[in-house]
């Protein structure tokens, strides 16, 4: 009697040691584990504020004034910018806005309205597709598309490669948008009597319209710090001034649109197109130049991504009550 | 005596067809329907310009363009081109790539969404989505000055002691490491920093949408937290997961400018990563522009029909398993 009950509590302790050592190894282990996930976090963050912190320091040195108001000197000279660049940049990005918005928004009604439909699946398929697609083959196809039956580079070209990679973006915020607005406020529209696209344009845009707007500044971001698709469509130039193309052409007595056409239809720069010239050119100034040019992108860009955000975020906020 | 026209019945069809026209809708319709059909148009466009463009070196190398080669044949002088070493070059740094992104991805996704308390958890995705912001060419730059001489020199060169001498898989850590740190890894370790937000958004929105009843029903059996992240959560999530890494792979293939600036961009023959190399969508964006004969250019343009083609399947690939998982969980599941 005596043995059987103690081997029972021999082996009951047995069990209780073999408990605790597992136990506190997989306490052990959960710790460990999870410890790495937050350290995976930290890790990632690094090279954020690295690349971040290093662009200032860098950048900060070397910019100043005439980064913002000259056009390029040759080298040995003191004092040039990249005027030309920033208003490429300024030119490609408005224009291929104006060529991006209106499809991408009336897609988006469509996506929003009709998202079961076979269109409307196919419509967020190929968005996604679209996003996937690499920017370089975005610019051959464009070179493809015009700059070889044109016969020469252009800010026009650049602009509609630009254009074709907003799209995705464009439609895709803009639908989460127009999602957010009440159906209540649609429904109200249309039982007034008011048509659907009158409903759509009247009433779902405005209340959605800051959303929107944020969504489209949110891709001209996107779009402006990309170089490979204008590697070959706007190609790049160092000459260009776009206010000595308009004095020239009032001063030559010319239309409107021929002046417009001048502004558009030739080479032009671009902030992240300089930055990659200058990067690799292996005299000092041109590589300042290109860190400057880099400090500026890229606070341009984070700055808006950031207020942005925040933006939508009140905004949805507010609308989900 | 007055003769009146006598209007149209309502039930003709012009003057249905009149009222759809005044009543602003069926115009409205069509617009949005036509912005819709125009993405598709693109994509499909896209693959028409690129197959047509690149004809004459599709008959002249045919699918030898494409296969291995022992020694690299890139030849603008002689017109004589194929496009391995590119090929190489892309899908070594993109896999490389996703080997060191996946780890810290799924992480800092487990962090996000199972750990971090709800007031870090907006701050936290912003700062991730910050990275994927900037631009390209800041990395690129900050990796020919910083990254590359720092971070990814030394690791080169530990690499090539430690791995370089086991044979069999020697060859790929094989050196001599160039000096600036200009390789195939400094790329990859470029593309890990780039496609990292993409893989963690994904897998953080595939874990965040399984339903709560799967964690509470493992906890309940006595698992603890990282045994209930481990064996219930990913491989429930496990095929959205799979869809974030293709996701990525995708975005690592195309990514054109930060590649072209730290790869050391050279044809050789070598199959290491310690060496500098090439990959398709850098040498489309460094000799694209300068092609002289009509064969490098349309060969460029192969290339760029290969890489539209590998993303395009990929992405297809990617967003069926991510809707897989959206399908199977649905949204009020998770309280």
């Amino acid at each position: 009697m005596t043995t059987t009950s103690s081997t029972i509590t021999r082996f009951q302790q047995l069990i209780e040691k073999n408990q605790a050592a597992v136990s506190s190894r997989r306490k052990a282990t959960n710790m460990i584990m999870l410890s790495i996930t937050g350290l995976m976090t930290l890790l990632a963050l690094v090279p954020l504020f690295w690349i971040v912190g290093y662009v200032i320091y860098k950048g900060g040195q070397y910019l100043n004034l005439d980064f913002f108001i000259h056009t390029p000197r040759p080298l040995g000279m003191e004092g040039g910018g990249v005027l030309n660049a920033i208003e490429g940049t300024l030119i490609i990005s408005g224009l291929a806005s104006l060529i991006a918005i209106p499809p991408g928004v009336l897609a988006a009604f469509y996506a929003a309205n009709n998202s079961d439909t076979p269109l409307g699946t196919a419509l967020r398929f190929s968005t996604d597709v679209l996003s996937g697609v690499p920017s370089i083959v975005i610019g051959l196809f464009v070179y493809a598309l015009l700059v070889k039956p044109m016969g020469h580079f252009s800010g026009f070209a650049g602009a509609v490669a630009m254009a074709i990679l907003m799209l995705p973006t464009i439609i895709r915020t803009t639908e989460e948008m127009l999602k957010l607005v009440p159906h209540t406020l649609r429904e109200a529209s249309l039982g007034l009597g008011a048509p659907e696209w009158r409903t759509s344009i009247s009433v779902v845009l405005p209340a959605a319209m800051s959303g929107v707007a944020t969504g489209i500044l949110l891709s001209i971001a996107r779009a402006a710090g990309e170089t490979a698709p204008l590697l070959f469509t706007a190609l790049g130039n160092e000459r260009y001034d776009f206010l000595q193309i308009v004095q020239s052409g009032v001063a030559q007595k010319l239309g409107i649109f021929e002046i417009i056409k001048r502004v558009f239809n030739q080479p032009v720069d671009s902030l992240p197109l300089t930055l990659w010239k200058y990067a690799q050119q292996p005299y000092p100034e041109r590589i300042q130049q290109s860190w400057a040019a880099a400090l500026v992108l890229m606070i341009v860009i984070l700055l808006i991504n950031i207020f942005a955000r925040l933006w939508v975020e009140n905004r949805k906020r507010r609308l989900q009550g | 005596m007055t003769k009146y026209i006598q209007p149209l019945p309502e039930t003709h069809w012009l003057t249905r067809w009149r009222r759809a026209i005044f009543h602003g809708d069926l115009p409205w319709k069509w617009l949005i329907i036509a912005a819709s059909i125009l993405v598709m148009v693109l994509i499909f466009a896209v693959a028409e310009m690129l197959w047509r463009e690149s004809a004459d070196a599709r008959t002249a190398f045919g699918f030898g363009f494409l296969t291995p080669t022992k020694t690299p044949n890139w030849d603008p002088v002689n017109d004589k081109f194929q496009s391995w070493p590119f090929i190489y070059g892309t899908l070594l740094t993109s896999l490389a790539a996703i080997v060191f992104a996946l780890p810290i991805s799924v992480g800092i996704a487990i962090f996000m969404s199972e750990l971090c308390p709800e007031w870090l958890r907006l701050p936290l995705n912003w700062l991730v989505e910050l990275l994927a912001a900037i631009p390209s060419v800041v990395y690129g730059l900050w990796g020919i000055f910083v990254f590359l001489p720092l971070v990814v020199a030394p690791i080169a060169q530990g690499l090539l002691y430690s791995l370089g001498a086991i044979p069999g898989i020697g060859s790929l850590f094989a050196g001599p490491v160039p000096v600036s740190g200009a390789s195939r890894l400094g790329a990859a370790l470029i593309l890990t920093i780039m496609i990292t937000p993409t893989i963690t958004a994904v897998t953080r929105d595939v874990l965040l949408a399984i339903p709560n009843n799967q964690r509470e029903a493992s906890m309940a059996l006595g698992s603890t937290q990282w045994e209930s992240i481990w064996k219930v959560l990913l491989p429930y999530g496990l095929s959205g997961i799979l869809g974030a890494v293709i996701l990525g792979l995708g975005r690592a293939l195309g990514e054109t400018m930060a590649v072209t600036m730290v790869i050391g961009n050279s044809i050789e023959g070598t199959a290491s990563l310690l060496r500098p190399g090439y990959t398709m969508a850098s040498i489309i964006a460094n000799e694209f522009a300068e092609a002289v004969t009509k064969l490098h250019s349309q060969s460029l343009i192969e290339i760029g029909l290969v890489l539209f083609f590998l993303t395009l399947i990929l992405n297809m690939i990617a967003r069926f398993l991510v809707w897989i998982v959206a399908r199977k969980t649905p949204q009020e599941a998770r309280a």
